[in-house]
């Protein structure tokens, strides 16, 4: 069996000479300062951009004039870009890159803010950390199944289908039992179903895993939409009426201000979200668990010539990946709405945008999802303040930054070696 | 846990020859190991069997009319169980189901019979019809079903054959039918070469959408699966954005909708007005005899199939890989553009709306696989698909059956079709030499 | 087995070394017949079952992950752990024990290093540290030296000695003489996967090899003398990078007439199989320059290169020879398909394609059920003849062979032979490039040995073996300077570790 890396044709070489990626990353970047200190310069007023700490526009505030804000944070981003293509020390790269595209953020903010009708010029920070989060708990949860799953080698596009069918049986079986807790289990084994049909087929049929997945979707869709319109839109009351975990106020954390009434005032699901990030991160580079998954997503062969039983680790981190993702699926139906039909809306490949982007890691995801969440909530956030900028294109970021990821534009992102292949012995 | 099938080890094989090849297998079995100095030298055969009987073997052995016919029915079983638990009445039935069977059997067999009783008048015929119109309505229903399906099949179909994965073909007929619209609306040209302009222009936006991840694949061997997965998002959220602006918004309502299609852009139809019926399936035929054309006799079919094989062999041989995944992915954003052309300049829709292209992309992967990726399977296949949705309709309104079974059923029965050894293993098929339904893409990012 | 002992496994490729050892190892299940180890039968149901009973395997195709260190390496599958509900890597204890035998049988590597930075020869040491740290009696090596320089060999046969002091039993399987009569203690002589014969190390070459192939092998290619013509390929000062980024070509000058076979001869990874990658434009040429009949040709495309009348035969069949999927007939028009008569324009000349395969499968007498049959279902040396007969029907300038008889069978190999020596004979300039010595030296006409990127030397097919296998060892003759390259070569800085290793075991004659 020869399972040698070769990598892929038709790949044209990068030339590397001047124009390395941190030299491209910085004239990017420099272009985007300069435009950010003319344009948003120009278009913001001179009106106070207030960012206020609390969920209103009272109380204490981080003001800036608009006009001055917008240009100095957009000369702070040319700056960033233009010590990138000056050439620094590569560890300065993240750093580097990270304050210019706030600064570029902060940038458009300001003209945003001090150009809203008057009355309106202020952001609310509490509101738009704590919306950043809930928009970005499905993704987490979602990219959480992606990294188990595809760090075991197994691609997991199904994970909208793993969400949808969480979310359905979460509502389903916590409407009927009248149970949170019952709803939970029941929308964590909903994800692992359509997870273990993946699996199975993958893993034992030897089916290709993106069309499976892709199927496994359609499959979910289908199946919840019709036992949707069957039972729950024939009796709501007994079929989707799912009883919701309630807030669940964090002493002394909950205090802090602008994080403590975002993060620490949030339901199970935010808590669970962000300790499963953790707990996976930690096993994934720190424990035998870990170093399994990751050797058998790598070089199966070579994992399993010492001993670890290849397809066993694959089926269970794939039928993990199918609680997790079932859990985030509840994190709709358990805690804000009432189930309805393809209820997900894409946020499963978001998800998969946000494992991508943050290049298979549970950290990395996070950040991902966090990113993605925040271009959903500005784009509301917009869309309140009546804002010139379709909401459209604001959506359009996660994936529009998911295909520059992926062409190399933003870093490099590596897949894990045998993502997607499937292994057979001999 | 083995592979069922380990003599034939290349997952690349061509799906569609799987019967031939396996008998070209078994006869280039038992002479190879033998080595080749020897002359060539095939053991004596067995004495014929009788020609019917060899037909039922042949057709026993899991061929893929078989397989797809078995994938079917367990679809329609599956889905019937469904029918059953999801109708509190007949579920009601099963609470006493030791006292007395035939209650809860009569009560499932009466709701599933019906449902797809009205599945199949839906589609095919309705013996109680009466007039041309309503006996030939579910005929023209499906083909109208069909005929967006076939360009979408056969663009994943293709970019399979190249070696690419299309899953970009709903995002590429959404800028196709984007194009196509505004070209329907916004230019004063004759009947005629109206609707050749509208449809051009649809093509021409698939296209574009198709480019995109086409050159990225070539130039930094970006994954076109991610890419074509982002750009479908991309363009639904484009599409619900040009819906609303100046000019193209229908200025008589307050919705997300378009202006109307010109009716000299649209596509005619073949029936007269009462059936839907309309040009579009005719073109489709015409695209499948092309595409089946392109793929086995020209000289790009050539390239497309040999780069979609080994694509370190075609590189050797002088063949440009890049140019061809360039290509493949124009061709197939081309025929997905065309797909969407037709939902909005034949009968189905005259607007854009922000659902106006439904499913047709992610439905054309199904049919692909459904097809065995070959053009005139892609037509059948599309075909199956098509006369679900028509008869869907029927079994939701008169058997109040949620249309969301259908979609249950095409996913069923791709499943069953993509993994062909547990269709075997559930009707107990002859350990069948042949037929795994092994697209050409065991391969990961 | 003994235990210290070092017992070699010798023969062809293909005569089913690595797989008696992948059954050893619990890879694969044998079909029938046991295994003994201290006198009692083994079962074994995967490699931990082997590893459980002592026995160690450094694979072929190194079984490393390769984005891990060499500590993560090592404890994969035998992981240490602390809190052990947790499971948490102990990733001290890993990194200490792989000092630990490091130290202890002289192989240093750093516990830190990540695989994929690691050159081929550390990353074998890893292997063997990683059997090491598992406490094997029996190590299984299967072909260590394939992918190693002399040096690296050289290395490696110290290390296998240092192993035996230590009382550990090791299986050498491999297919070349010179280390089997350095290092082993017993020899066993496999052939079509039945053992042949056992033999002890002082046994002459002659006697181990005719065991090994079942008779004489001298391959003596019928040929008339040379009459080169004006030069045809010309390369100079080329430098090519493999697909590493590492530097492959380091500045190679060649030229080759017409009317003459230019062997190219060297141990395998010494850069030959990125020049020819460079010449047909399949790999970006760096610096130098290479022209076909006068014309300058570097940058040309691929199609380009073999219109202008190049054939060329790849290295690896299967990767980049044919489409296994394809027929035979497509197979054979593979690079000539859009030409007349086989296509116009867009379309494709199915008769015109069929008439052609029908008279090629003739011709170069291709055993096939038919022309449409896959050409994945022919036997390897087959599979070659349709990869010859597509490039020799064209009217050739230059052809060019990489390893054309690798895994071909005897019958197959002498056809194939006659048709490059037929070919030269009709004025086309030849270029084979092989890892067998025996095929260069009976092929060619002239022989150009390449060592790490560059052309050591040229010399005559008369040379005697052993001052090729010397070359091919890096090792110039002080007293030859007539190799055109030796200033260029002797201002590189691994010169130095080039330097005369008198007996020289590693790679010189290959069975």
């Amino acid at each position: 069996m020869s399972t040698t890396a070769v990598p892929a044709v038709a790949v044209t070489a990068v030339d590397e000479g001047f124009w390395t990626r941190a030299r491209k990353a910085g004239a990017v970047l420099l272009a985007l300062g300069v435009l950010a200190a003319v344009l948003f310069g120009s278009l913001a007023t001179d009106q106070q951009a207030r960012f206020t700490l609390s969920e209103t526009e009272g109380g204490a505030a981080l003001a800036i004039h608009g006009t001055v804000g917008a240009i100095l944070f957009g000369v702070i981003a040319a700056a960033a870009g233009g010590a990138l293509l000056a050439g620094v020390p590569k560890r300065w790269f993240t750093l580097l890159l990270g304050a210019g595209l706030v600064a570029f953020v902060l940038s458009f903010l300001c003209w945003q803010v001090s150009a809203a009708p008057d009355g309106r010029n202020f952001m609310p920070l509490v509101n738009i950390v704590r919306g950043t989060f809930v928009l970005a708990l499905p993704l987490i949860f979602g990219a959480l199944a992606g990294v188990l799953c595809e760090r075991s080698g197994v691609v997991n596009v199904a994970i909208e289908g793993q969400l949808l069918m969480g979310a359905f049986s979460g509502a389903l079986f916590g409407s009927i039992s009248g149970s949170v807790w019952v709803g939970l289990v029941a929308a964590a084994l909903g994800g692992a179903f359509i997870s273990l049909l993946l699996a199975v087929f993958a893993i034992r049929y030897l089916v290709d895993q993106v069309v499976m997945g892709i199927v496994l979707n359609l499959l979910a869709v289908g199946v919840t939409g019709f036992l949707y319109e069957r039972l729950m839109q024939t009796d709501a009351a007994k079929y989707n009426s799912a009883p919701r975990f309630s807030r669940w106020e964090i002493p002394l954390l909950s205090d802090i201000p602008l994080i403590g009434p975002a993060l620490f005032r949030g339901n199970i699901f935010l808590y669970l979200g962000l300790l499963l990030v953790l707990v996976i991160h930690l096993a994934l580079f720190r424990t035998r668990w870990g170093l399994r998954t990751r050797s058998v997503g790598e070089h199966p062969t070579a994992a399993d010539t010492v001993g670890v039983k290849v397809l066993r680790l694959r089926y269970r981190n794939v039928i993990m990946a199918g609680l997790v993702a079932g859990v985030g699926g509840a994190s709709y139906t358990l805690a804000l709405y009432s189930f309805t039909k393809n209820m997900i809306g894409g946020k499963g490949f978001i998800a998969l945008a946000a494992l991508i982007f943050g290049r298979w890691s549970p950290t990395g995801a996070l950040l991902a999802a966090l990113f993605f969440g925040f271009a959903d909530q500005l784009a509301t956030y917009l869309g309140a303040i009546g804002s010139g900028i379709p909401s459209q294109f604001l959506a359009m970021l996660p994936y529009l930054a998911t295909i520059l990821a992926v062409a190399g534009l933003v870093g490099k992102v590596r897949a894990p070696a045998a993502d997607g292949k499937p292994y057979v012995k001999g | 846990m083995t592979n069922p099938n380990p003599a034939s080890g290349s997952p690349d094989k061509e799906p569609a020859t799987e019967a031939l090849q396996a008998r070209e297998e078994a006869r280039a079995t038992p002479t190879a190991p033998a080595g080749d100095t020897a002359p060539k030298q095939r053991p004596a055969e067995a004495p014929r069997p009788s020609l019917g009987k060899l037909f039922l073997d042949n057709l026993w052995a899991a061929n893929t009319v078989t397989v797809t016919v078995l994938a079917v029915v367990l679809a329609m079983l599956v889905g019937a169980v469904l029918i059953i638990v999801s109708d509190p009445d007949v579920l009601a039935t099963y609470g006493y189901i030791t006292a007395r069977p035939a209650d809860a059997f009569n009560a499932s067999w009466t709701v599933v019979s019906e449902a797809y009783a009205n599945l199949f008048k839906g589609a095919v015929f309705d013996p109680d019809a009466v007039g041309f119109t309503a006996a030939m309505g579910p005929i023209s229903e499906t083909l109208t079903y069909t005929a967006p399906l076939v360009f979408t099949g056969l663009s994943v179909a293709l970019a399979f054959r190249g070696g690419l994965f299309n899953i970009g073909a709903q995002g590429q007929a959404t800028i196709g039918v984007i194009l196509a619209a505004v070209a329907g609306f916004a230019l004063p040209l004759p009947p005629g070469v109206h609707l050749l302009v509208a449809l051009l222009a649809g093509a021409l936006g698939g296209a574009l959408w198709g480019f995109i991840p086409g050159i990225l694949k070539a130039r930094t061997g970006a994954h076109e699966v991610i890419n074509t997965i982002m750009l479908n998002y991309v363009a639904i959220y484009f599409l619900s954005w040009i819906i609303v602006q100046g000019g193209v918004q229908n200025p008589d309502r307050a919705d997300a909708i378009s202006k109307p299609v010109e009716s000299s852009a649209q596509l005619p139809r073949l029936l007269g007005d009462n059936l839907r019926v309309h040009a579009g399936i005719l073109l489709a035929v015409l695209v499948t005899w092309f595409i089946a054309w392109l793929l086995n006799r020209s000289t790009l079919g050539f390239e497309l199939r040999a780069v979609g094989a080994n694509p370190d062999a075609a590189r050797t041989a002088g063949i440009s890989v890049t140019k061809t995944y360039v290509l493949v992915m124009m061709i197939a954003g081309l025929l997905a553009g065309l797909g969407g052309s037709n939902m909005v300049l034949g009968s189905t829709a005259d607007a854009l709306t922000p659902l106006v292209i439904a499913q047709i992309g992610f439905d054309g992967i199904l049919v692909a696989l459904l097809g065995r990726v070959k053009p005139w399977g892609v037509l059948l296949a599309a075909l199956l698909f098509g006369a679900l949705q028509a008869g869907g309709n029927r079994m939701q309104s008169y058997s109040g059956i949620s249309l969301e079974l259908v979609t249950v059923l095409q996913a069923l029965i791709v499943i069953f079709i993509a993994a062909p050894a547990l269709v075997k293993a559930i009707f107990q098929l002859r350990a069948a030499r042949t037929a795994r339904l092994q697209t050409s893409l065991a391969k990961g990012w | 087995m003994e235990p210290g002992e070092i017992h070699a496994l010798l023969g062809e490729n293909g005569a089913g070394k690595s797989t008696l050892m992948n059954v050893l190892y619990g890879l694969y299940q044998p079909d029938e017949g046991e295994i003994l180890v201290d006198g009692k039968p083994l079962r074994l149901r995967g490699p931990s079952d082997a590893i459980t009973a002592g026995i160690g395997m450094v694979h072929q195709h190194f079984m490393l992950v390769p984005v891990f260190t060499v500590a993560e390496n090592v404890m994969l599958g035998a992981e240490q752990v602390k809190l052990p509900f947790a499971g948490f890597l102990d990733r001290r204890r890993a990194r200490r024990e792989v000092a630990e035998v490091s130290e202890r049988y002289n192989l240093r590597v750093d516990p830190d290093a990540v695989i994929e930075d690691l050159p081929v020869g550390i990353q074998q040491r890893v292997e063997i540290v990683k059997a090491l740290t598992r406490d094997v009696d029996l190590l299984i090596l299967d072909e260590p030296t394939a992918v190693l320089t002399p040096q690296e060999t050289d290395e490696l046969l110290t290390v296998m000695r240092s192993l035996k002091a230590a009382g550990k039993s090791i299986v050498f399987i491999t297919h070349k003489l010179g280390e089997v009569k350095a290092i082993a203690d017993r020899i066993t002589v496999i052939r079509r996967g039945r053992t042949v014969g056992t033999a002890e190390p002082s046994a002459s070459r002659d006697e181990l090899a005719a065991l090994m192939v079942g008779r004489n092998v001298r391959l003596t290619v019928d040929k008339k003398p040379a009459q080169p013509g004006k030069p045809i390929l010309e390369v100079a000062g080329l430098v090519v990078d493999d697909d590493r980024q590492v530097r492959a070509v380091d500045g190679v000058d060649l030229t080759v007439h017409a009317g003459e076979v230019l062997g190219v001869a060297g141990v395998q990874g010494n850069g030959q199989t990125e020049l020819i990658e460079a010449i047909m434009g399949l790999r970006p040429v760096l610096a130098g320059t290479v022209s076909l009949d006068g014309e300058a040709a570097s940058g040309w495309s691929t199609k380009k290169v073999l219109r202008a009348g190049v054939g060329y035969v790849p290295e690896d069949r299967s990767v980049d020879g044919l489409v296994k999927e394809f027929s035979v007939a497509e197979n054979l028009v593979l690079d000539i398909y859009d030409r007349p008569p086989f296509g116009r324009g867009l379309s494709l000349k199915p008769n015109a394609i069929a008439e052609s395969a029908r008279e090629r499968i003739e011709q170069f007498d291709v055993r096939t059920s038919s022309a449409d049959a896959a050409v994945g279902t022919l036997s390897g040396g087959n599979q070659q003849k349709v990869i010859v007969a597509r490039e020799l029907s064209r009217p050739l300038k230059l052809f060019i062979a990489a390893q054309p008889t690798r895994g071909v069978d005897v019958g197959s190999i002498e056809f194939i032979h006659s048709r490059v020596v037929g070919e030269r004979d009709a004025g086309t300039a030849v270029m084979v490039v092989s890892s067998e010595l025996d095929e260069v030296i009976g092929l060619a006409d002239r022989i150009a040995v390449m060592y790490r990127g560059r052309i050591i030397g040229i010399v005559g097919p008369d040379t005697p073996r052993e001052e090729i296998g010397l070359l091919m060892a890096g090792i110039t003759p002080d007293t030859a300077p007539a190799t055109p390259h030796e200033d260029s070569a002797a201002a590189t800085p691994h010169e130095g570790d080039a330097a005369p290793a008198p007996e020289g075991p590693g790679n010189e004659d290959e069975a």
